[in-house]
């Protein structure tokens, strides 16, 4: 009833530090994904690695980038296939 | 063996010089041989807040423009003769001190002293390059609101990277609101800038009271913010101190209030 009341005049139900501690948890997210371009690149490589044992990928056509919008944070990774290895099918 | 600790925030204004002050009069109570650097070059207090503005000759600034060694400039506490502050300049800025004069400076003091805290200024410049260059380890000072917790995780984002390990003092703390749910707690801190807490610290009106007269409210015995830099400055020597829950102010108390008693 309270809370519906709340809702009704358009206070949060949320308390104070609640609200802070969301915040900075985004905020801190948006505020470390600002990382180096040496980081980016071993993040790269160490994806490449993985990929690798499955398919063949064309490296130098490989994107990654960390990208931000209102609420969120997201790596973003295009990886051009080249052909797919053919033991991952007799795992 | 000497020991060399940054006291750094990036915000201004939460307790970086407060917190050096009585870090360093604690561990000269404990019998530590002592020297707090003041690195806020322009803008200096801790020699206010130590009681020792009267006594200043030399600074830092006259020690790197070499016309006099680090043993000139050091002023002596007088009730605490194990204690020295090496103050900085109040008309210089911070470009009259490179990280690298700081770092020769710091190297030539560490054989006399068991304890070195450098005072950092506010900021990311170069103000903190150069009180952070000669440190083995760092104490981040914050408060529970949300500016101050967000500058911190940078400053400890900046340390990580130089490899420095990291305390973390929480200042100002004020019970009755984390109660309440209208300040972040401890709980919220620790799971956003996971560094190990050595201080808590109660908001506490004998802090100014401190300041205004010169003597760190460590030394005070009813002083609740004191009570727990006790605390740290133990921990900080290694000692393993739990941390006391904070006491609220309930009936009783506030009825002291209402009679004046």
């Amino acid at each position: 009833m309270l809370d519906a009341l709340k809702k009704l005049f358009g206070s949060s139900s949320y308390k104070s530090s609640e609200v802070a501690h969301q915040r900075l948890k985004f905020v801190l997210l948006n505020d470390r994904a600002n990382i180096s371009p040496e980081i980016m690149e071993n993040i790269k490589n160490d994806i490449i690695k993985v990929i690798s044992h499955y398919m063949e990928i064309d490296k130098n056509l490989m994107e990654i980038s960390l990208e931000n919008d209102a609420d969120s944070v997201a790596l973003v990774a295009n990886i051009p296939v080249s052909s797919m290895k053919h033991h991952i099918h007799k795992r | 063996m000497s020991e060399v600790i940054v006291i750094t925030s990036g915000k201004g204004g939460v307790g970086k010089t407060t917190t050096t002050a009585n870090l360093g009069v604690g561990l000269a109570m404990r019998g530590k041989k002592v020297a707090l650097v003041d690195t806020d070059t322009g803008l200096r207090n801790l020699d206010l807040l130590l009681g020792l503005e009267r006594r200043i000759v030399y600074t830092l600034v006259d020690v790197v423009q070499k016309r006099v060694n680090y043993g000139q400039a050091l002023v002596r506490h007088k009730k605490y003769t194990n204690l020295f502050l090496l103050p900085t300049s109040q008309v210089a800025d911070k470009t009259a001190i490179e990280p690298h004069d700081m770092l020769s400076i710091i190297d030539a003091m560490r054989s006399e002293f068991d304890y070195i805290l450098v005072d950092c200024p506010a900021g990311i410049e170069q103000g903190f390059q150069t009180a952070v260059i000669g440190a083995d380890k760092a104490i981040v000072v914050t408060m529970p609101e949300i500016a101050a917790v967000r500058d911190a995780d940078k400053i400890i984002g900046k340390l990580q990277s130089e490899d420095k390990p990291i305390r973390l003092v929480v200042n100002r703390i004020r019970p009755e609101m984390v109660k309440d749910g209208t300040m972040l707690d401890m709980t919220s801190i620790d799971d956003i800038l996971s560094v190990e807490c050595i201080g808590q610290i109660p908001d506490d009106k004998k802090v100014v009271d401190s300041a205004n007269r010169g003597i760190p409210v460590v030394e005070w015995k009813d002083s609740p913010a004191g009570s727990a830099y006790r605390d740290v400055v133990g921990r900080v020597l290694g000692e393993d101190i739990p941390f006391k829950p904070f006491e609220t102010e309930g009936f009783f108390a506030r009825l002291k209030h209402v009679f004046g008693h």
